[in-house]
Order: structure tokens, then sequence, then C-alpha cells
């Protein structure tokens, strides 16, 4: 545990963002290359040399690495096309990026010492105001005026239609709110407790012999608490992606 | 052993076969139906029922971002037109309101504005 420098453990220093290249400012706006840039590239690079290196050798029978490789494609396309139906297919490189880059990003961040991308609430609204970008542009491209049917239900009294609309529109725009949050907010929430479990463990080794034999529930927990981790690394990938094909769905068909 | 013991309790077999055969194809077509129902019923919540604990993330997150954007909202407006309390008011409360309505279809008890569209198609 890296917490020595201050009296206890400081279960929030992992999520620190610090500068590794020379302040870079452009127009007012600082561009510096951080940990959370540095990491984010590393996620970009571990996934694309992950594709380009499994499939280059394409075997009739795949391989180990292969088989992961095309796993992923299958369970991304069964995804898209169970929610989004073969029309959304035309999305797919959009859904398949997003997905492998959360998951490696989670799957990174489960590495000690790593920066968790996704734990950071500005990375995590960014891919989903990118999704609902997409799903409102292409909605209004593809459907015109009538994408604006998604928030007239029809067979509601002319009455109550203004307010209707109001609180669709509120709901359609807490969409990519919720769906940031939700991935973040995992993220966060599993990395501190982890380290607040693991820190248990240290501070109790140090009363002696009643504190070690003290440190053994914690330590177990600790344990568990990272199994249940690499789960919801996965988990919140898959919601991710669950929740992006279910919007593309609406953007497709907002009425047919 | 007779064989007119014998020749009877072929009859009797037979007898039963058939009645069994009856009854094996009536709890057949009752198991289908029951079958069907238990599917028909359990298809719509199949998809986001992954796990208990992902569920419980997902309606919480809906709910407080609705009533979260609903607030920002409001208060955008309020600092544009100048309208200080009540923009905030309104829009807290149909945020209010569409977190419910977040809940509600995220539970399957409201259906989404595609489905209802197209229930409403019909009526037409």
């Amino acid at each position: 545990m890296a917490g020595n420098s201050g009296n206890a453990i400081d279960p929030i220093h992992q999520f620190q963002i610090t500068n590794i290249s020379s302040p870079i400012v452009i127009g007012g706006f600082d561009f510096s290359f951080t940990n959370a840039s540095l990491f984010m590239v590393v996620t970009v690079v571990v996934a694309t040399l992950f594709l380009v290196l499994s499939t280059n050798r394409r075997g009739l029978v795949p391989g180990r690495a292969q088989l992961m490789a095309e796993m992923s494609y299958e369970f991304v396309a069964a995804t898209l096309r169970g929610s989004a139906g073969n029309e959304g297919m035309r999305f797919f490189p959009l859904v398949f990026s997003l997905f492998m880059f959360v998951f490696v990003a989670n799957m990174l961040g489960m590495f000690p010492y790593f920066f968790t991308v996704t734990s950071q609430i500005i990375v995590t609204f960014a891919l989903a105001i990118l999704v609902i970008g997409t799903v409102t542009i292409y909605g209004f491209f593809k459907h015109g005026a009538g994408f604006l049917k998604l928030f007239v239900p029809s067979g509601v009294p002319a009455l109550v239609v203004p307010l209707v609309s109001a609180i669709e529109v509120i709901s359609f725009l807490s969409r990519p709110v919720s769906l940031s949050v939700r991935l973040f907010a995992n993220m966060l929430a599993g990395h501190i407790t982890l380290k607040v479990f693991a820190g248990f463990v240290v501070m109790l080794t140090g009363f002696g012999a009643a504190g070690i034999a003290s440190a053994i529930l914690p330590l177990v927990l600790t344990v568990a608490i990272t199994a249940l981790e690499f789960l919801v690394a996965f988990l919140q990938a898959y919601v991710f992606t669950v929740l992006t094909c279910m919007y593309l769905a609406d953007a497709l068909h907002p009425s047919h | 052993m007779s064989p007119d013991e014998n020749k009877q309790s072929k009859e009797g077999m037979k007898e039963t076969d058939r009645h069994l055969s009856e009854r094996l194809e009536k709890l057949g077509k009752t198991l289908d139906t029951r079958l069907d129902e238990a599917s028909a019923e359990e298809e719509p919540d199949r998809t986001s029922a992954m796990s208990g604990l992902s569920q419980a993330w997902k309606m919480s997150s809906e709910f407080i971002a609705a009533v979260f954007v609903g607030g920002a909202l409001g208060w955008m407006a309020d600092s544009w037109i100048g309208t200080r309390p009540w923009g905030m008011i309104i829009l807290l409360m149909l945020g209010f309101g569409a977190g419910i309505l977040n809940v509600l279809r995220e539970a399957g008890k409201v259906a989404g504005p595609e489905r209802r569209m197209n229930s409403g198609k019909k009526q037409d």
C-alpha cells in the first residue's frame, strides 16, 4: 500500500490526476498529458493489439486468443442484434469500440498501481454524450421531424401533451447522465471499498499478535471483493453496451 | 395360471395401456400450455434480470439522474430568463416525475415510448 506518506491510508489517492508532460495550454485550455490520458492511450493500444494480434493468423480451428476475440465479437453482435435488429448492425463498429474500451479500461484498473480511467466521471460522461449524440443526430437524419414523435406519445389527451412531453424530454436527457454515473460510481465505489479493506489489514497487523489474528477477516473480504470487482468490471461494460444498443434502437425506429 | 386367466389379464393390460396413453396425452397438453404460459410470463424481465444488484444500481441511478437533470435545466433556464425561483421549482418537479417514469419503465410497469406508440397506432 502506498499510504506511508500520510499518517493514514488514503483511499482517494489513487484517483488523483497528475501531469506527466510539461503543461500544454492551447487557447486557455489545459491539454497537458496526464496519467489519465496515458491510461486511455494504454487502453486503446491494448485493445487494438489484442484484436490485431489474435486475428492476424486466422485458423479454421481458432487458438485461445482468436477464440477470445471471436467470442467478444459474437457477444457484442448478439447483444446489438437482439435489441436493435439487423438494421442496428451498421452501428456495430461504434458499439464494439465502446465495449472494448470500457471493458479493457475496467480490467486495467484492476491491476495494482494502475489508474482506472472509467472512475473519472468526465470520461464516462464523454462516452455517454457520444452515444446520445449519435442517437439524436442519426434519429433526426433518418426520420426528420418525425423523430420528435418519441416525445409525444399518441393516445394522450391534447391538454396533458405539454406536460407529458416535458417529462419525456427530461427522461431522454437523463439517459446520458444515468449511463455515465452508473459506470463511474460502480468503479469508484468498488476501488475505494477494496482500498479501505486492504488498509484495515495493514493497520491491524501493526497491533501485534491479536491484530494479526483479527486481520484475517478483512484479508478474506479483500480477496472476495477483488473477485467481485472483476465481475463488476465485466458487468458494467456489458450494461453500458446493452443500454447503448437500446438507445440506438430508439433512433432506428422511434415509430413504425 | 390357467390360459383363461392369462387372456383376461392381457385384455386388462390393453385396457390400462389405452387408459395410460390417454392420460399421457392429456398431461402432455397441459404441460405444454403451462410451459407456454411460464415462458410468456418470463419473457419481458429476462433481459433486465441479470442480477438484483445491477438492477438496483440501474433504477437508483435512473431516478437520481432525472431529478438532477430537471434541477439543472431549471437552474439554467432561471439564469437565462431571470425567473429566479420558479423555473427550478417547476422543472425539479417535472424531473421528479421523469425519474418515477424512468424507474417504472425500468421495472416494466410502463411501456417504453416506442412500444406505446406501436399500441397507439394499432388503435387508430
